[in-house]
């Protein structure tokens, strides 16, 4: 690994992670729906948090394993808590 | 020990090719990303559940937090470029690094704190608004409590990194480890600040 080839990357990951934050700034002041808009704002964050883990965090210079035995199941337990919105949106249509 | 084991199961020394302590830091992260989780859905499950929930955040608000993401983004660029030269054995320049990261880090809390100190005196508490919806605040404070409570535990833990690994009590590795702290404490926050900030921005 050479350090010097990976500062110029960090720099550019850097400049995409601002560059996003400023768009859903900006997306925020606009007239989306609010679900058009939540959903954007949470796809801008994943890509976010991709870049994040991948570079900064060094999951691409791992080994492959190491991805395979942490992430997936973790994605996929935070994934299943949705299943409490059921519910929340219970109580929006007929009350406590 | 691991030779011995490796006849057995053949998968090698070490499956992972990763020291036991930062190993032991992303099993940390992963549970805290799971803590971390069941709070932005349980502010969500409240917030959906509530059709009248308060928008507080001005201009001012969002300009404000908007600059608190980028003192995060900015202190995990200072964070990698520490463990670059850690990892390249530039200790001074290193622990340079390092004392930027704390002084973005130190920059957020004040900022944070600041916001809080506003919405406390607009008469935001963890158990009453003005807006009658008590659930906001509730899951703001905790939120973002939590999320500060980290910030201000990485900042010591960095503090006394930069201190050990200039001291030469400290390896690389174990400013890596630290480094992969603060990243993650960055990461959160960027689900906090569309899910709580933008999404309740006064438009």
């Amino acid at each position: 690994m050479s350090s010097h080839d990976h500062t110029k990357a960090y720099l550019i990951v850097w400049s995409g992670l601002l560059i996003l934050t400023i768009l859903e700034v900006i997306l925020a002041y606009t007239s989306l729906g609010v679900t058009v808009m939540l959903v954007t704002l949470l796809l801008l964050s994943f890509v976010k948090t991709g870049l994040i883990v991948a570079y900064f965090m060094h999951m691409k210079f791992e080994r492959r394993s190491v991805f395979w035995a942490l992430i997936p199941a973790t994605v996929c337990c935070i994934a299943l808590l949705s299943v409490f919105f059921v519910d929340s949106l219970r109580i929006l249509e007929l009350g406590n | 020990m691991a030779n011995s084991s490796a006849g057995l199961w053949g998968g090698g020394g070490s499956p992972f090719a990763m020291g036991s302590k930062k190993l032991g830091m992303w099993l940390f992260i992963l549970s805290d990303a799971l803590t971390f989780s069941v709070m932005l859905f349980a502010y969500s499950y409240v917030r959906v559940a509530n059709p009248d929930w308060p928008r507080p955040f001005d201009g001012h608000s969002i300009f404000w937090a908007s600059v608190m993401t980028f003192c995060l983004l900015s202190s995990s660029l200072t964070m990698v470029l520490a463990v670059g030269a850690a990892g390249r054995g530039d200790r001074k320049r290193a622990v340079r690094w390092i004392w930027a990261t704390v002084l973005g880090g130190v920059l957020f809390v004040i900022l944070h704190t600041n916001e809080w100190m506003g919405l406390i005196h607009e008469g935001v508490t963890p158990f009453d608004n003005p807006w009658g919806v008590p659930l906001f605040g509730a899951t703001f404070f905790t939120l973002t409590g939590l999320h500060m409570t980290h910030v201000t535990l990485g900042v010591i833990y960095l503090g006394v990194v930069a201190w050990g690994f200039g001291g030469g009590r400290f390896n690389a590795e174990d400013v890596e480890v630290s480094g992969l702290y603060w990243h993650f404490v960055d990461l959160v926050w960027m689900f906090i600040f569309p899910l709580v900030y933008l999404m309740s921005n006064q438009i």
